[in-house]
């Protein structure tokens, strides 16, 4: 974990500063510095909590509480497993019992080895009448006298779907309570581009995969989805008569609603934290440069200008006043940064060609693919990067594992979502997520799923 | 070339036009002396036959332009131009036809009936015109022969001298072709951002698009889309599949 990180930083003395920062940003509270290459390196001394998620028991006879539950079991275990800042332990070391229940638990169980678990969530889980009712709760282990932290109850329509909700709320509650008052990401989604066919489709499913369903059935090639930031909204640029044009999907009404059409090739929508501007790439001027409008397509407003494509842009989501994009004015792309009114343009980027930017939700970081020595026969390839801005310093998060692109951060600033393909082939390319270091990788979709975009809650 | 094979060919068409008229009008002039048709066979009753000419001057007139008819009938009760309508048994009128119009009298007597014409030539200014039909943009294989795609190097949107030369060509079939609109497409190979390569692909159509106005093509014969690498020509990992990606494509924009 260590050697790829110090090989590709620039200034390998700075390193533990570095390693520091970025620590900060992903735990947000210096005592829950969780992942032990970064103690290595920050010598903070803070263990990750280690937590044991008991299987909930089973509290009626009804057929359905078994598959539900289950369901709901495994969907607790990953989301705490996924959320980065937890030392789980494993289900093969946890007592047998399952307590459904506060008077039913013994604590000391728990905490002992081998399980030695700080945290245990456990409780009951049941299906009457058509309904999944649960209790759920999380003892500090090793406090006796007043053990509980956290008890909640659930009562929803009984489904599959259901099952997996509760325990993404059950399990936002806990990380929230314990990782520092940053909000899990459990609940959150992820809008793709699904290939079917020669058409794209923009498709949507849960953080972890699970749900994946269609959004759009255009039956053309829709690509760069961009959902707004309170989740009612998805701006994506589609293949029409007159090229490629921004659109815009309303989740609440289930339909594509209007956005005004402009010359030339109009792509890559993404929207202010505040919900109001769009910004987007548009070519009516003959030349691809950046426009901002407001969200109806009204008050367009070019805020580039300079010859060669301009592409790409993505707000910084904490302030709203910076925007990130991609540009060719110097041949092969760069990343840039500039105010929204177009001016403090900074390079960030020296070389290579650089793509697909991703601000990071605090501000400090821009997640991008980069080939950092492109061209014909050129060794290496295109990977996944996170960049500190205000240093220009950088981590390469995924080698040679195929091409990588379009990262896209979580809420909570832990993970990064982004696509691969591993043989290189475009229809092979699978969505992946990570956590912000680089770690955990494992693969969210099967082959035809690319362009991913995470939530903004 | 083809300028200088249309000017003949008017020429030739004009000359050919006024010794037609020469003809035409000669004729004419014949019968205004004596007629020997007008004096028919002898009349039987008393009344004599009546006798009309008529000419026009000049007897070829650009579009606009006046001619002055000018005729004369004898013995004649009724005298008619169709077109005109009922006239005088002698007279003078200044007519200007919008097209080329045969005058035709009538003059009407108690010994018989008389007829006139004169046939006056409205030269119409005429576009030049194409080989084909002008609403016809021709076939796409002749469109292919003519207009050929342009090939770019890599993430470039410059065009190279042997695309300087394909637009060339297509200028001057284009500018011959007034009918005939484009749609320009940008193509990019696969390598690289999906986002970038499409306004990658915009910027290869507009060079193309911008040495064709400059060549005097129309721009709003133009229309530029931009496919990026979501439409590939081919999908193997070689230099001559990527070189045959990163083009601008000409099609006829129907």
């Amino acid at each position: 974990m260590f050697s790829p990180v110090r090989t590709s930083t620039h200034s390998p003395a700075r390193l533990p500063f570095w390693l520091a920062a970025f620590s900060l940003l992903l735990l947000c509270v210096p005592a829950l510095h969780a992942q032990d290459w970064f103690k290595t390196s920050t010598s903070s001394g803070a263990a990750s909590i280690r937590i044991a998620v008991a299987d909930f028991k089973p509290l009626s006879s009804d057929p359905q509480t078994v598959p539900f539950k289950h369901t709901f079991d495994t969907t607790l275990y990953n989301d705490l497993a996924n959320a980065g800042i937890f030392d789980m332990v494993s289900k093969s070391l946890q007592p047998q019992a399952t307590p459904g229940a506060p008077a039913e638990i013994s604590l000391a169980q728990w905490s002992q080895a081998p399980a030695s678990a700080a945290m245990v969530a456990f409780g009951g889980f049941s299906v009457q009448g058509g309904r999944i009712i649960c209790n759920g709760y999380l003892f500090d282990a090793k406090n006796t006298q007043y053990p509980q932290v956290l008890a909640k109850q659930y009562d929803s329509a009984a489904s599959e779907d259901s099952a997996r909700q509760i325990a993404h709320r059950f399990a936002d509650e806990i990380i929230f309570r314990l990782g520092g008052g940053t909000p899990g990401i459990a609940e959150t989604k992820i809008y793709y581009v699904k290939l079917a066919g020669g058409n794209k489709e923009i498709w949507a499913m849960d953080y972890d995969g699970a749900n994946q369903h269609p959004i759009t059935h255009l039956g053309t090639i829709s690509i760069s989805p961009r959902i707004s930031p309170d989740n009612t909204r998805l701006a994506f640029s589609s293949l029409g008569k007159q090229g490629f044009q921004i659109r815009m999907y309303s989740l609440l009404l289930n339909r594509t609603v209007n956005f005004p059409i402009a010359a030339g090739t109009n792509l890559s929508p993404a929207w202010s934290p505040d919900g109001k501007d769009i910004a987007y790439s548009s070519s009516r001027t003959h030349d691809p440069e950046i426009w901002i409008s407001d969200a109806n397509g009204g008050l367009a407003r070019r805020i580039t200008s300079f010859r060669g494509p301009d592409v790409s842009p993505v707000y910084n989501p904490k302030t709203g006043s910076q925007i990130a994009w991609v540009s060719g004015r110097t041949n092969l792309p760069q990343i840039y940064i500039m105010n929204t009114d177009g001016s403090g343009i900074q390079r960030m980027t020296d070389s290579g060609y650089a793509s697909s930017p991703s601000w990071s939700p605090n501000g400090q970081f821009l997640a991008f693919a980069w080939n950092r020595k492109y061209g014909p026969g050129a060794p290496g390839g295109q990977d996944i990067y996170v960049m500190e801005i205000a240093t220009k310093r950088w981590i390469q998060l995924t080698h040679d594992s195929g091409p990588c692109d379009f990262p896209s951060w979580s809420p909570d600033g832990r993970h990064i979502v982004y696509a691969n393909s591993a043989d290189g082939r475009a229809a092979h390319t699978k969505i992946w997520t990570m956590l912000a270091d680089g770690t955990q990788k494992h693969a969210l979709t099967d082959a035809g799923a690319d362009m991913p975009n995470w939530s903004w809650k | 070339m083809n300028v200088t094979r249309t000017k003949l060919h008017r020429a030739i068409v004009l000359a050919a036009t006024v010794i037609a008229m020469g003809a035409v009008s000669g004729c004419h002039k014949k019968q205004s002396g004596i007629n020997p048709n007008s004096l028919g066979p002898t009349p039987t009753e008393a009344a004599p036959a009546p006798t009309a000419t008529i000419t026009a001057d000049p007897l070829a007139i650009d579009v606009g332009q006046s001619v002055v008819l000018n005729w004369r009938t004898q013995n004649a009760t009724t005298v008619t131009i169709d077109g005109i309508g009922q006239v005088n048994a002698n007279g003078t009128q200044t007519v200007s036809p919008s097209n080329s119009t045969n005058f035709h009298l009538t003059a009407k007597g108690d010994g018989g009936t008389a007829e006139a014409n004169v046939r006056v030539t409205v030269r119409v200014p005429e576009a030049p015109t194409a080989p084909i039909n002008e609403s016809d943009m021709g076939s796409e294989e002749v469109f292919h022969q003519n207009v050929k795609d342009v090939f770019f190097d890599y993430d470039s949107y410059d065009l190279r001298p042997d695309a300087q030369a394909s637009v060339t060509q297509a200028a001057s079939y284009l500018n011959a072709h007034p009918a005939i609109r484009v749609v320009i497409g940008g193509y990019c190979d696969d390598r690289g951002s999906a986002e970038y390569n499409l306004a990658l692909g915009e910027n290869r159509a507009n060079a193309a698009r911008t040495a064709l106005v400059n060549a005097g093509v129309p721009a709003n014969r133009l229309r530029v889309i931009s496919y990026g690498k979501e439409k590939q020509f081919c999908t193997e990992e070689t230099e001559s599949c990527w070189q045959q990606n990163r083009r601008a494509q000409f099609s006829l924009d129907r």
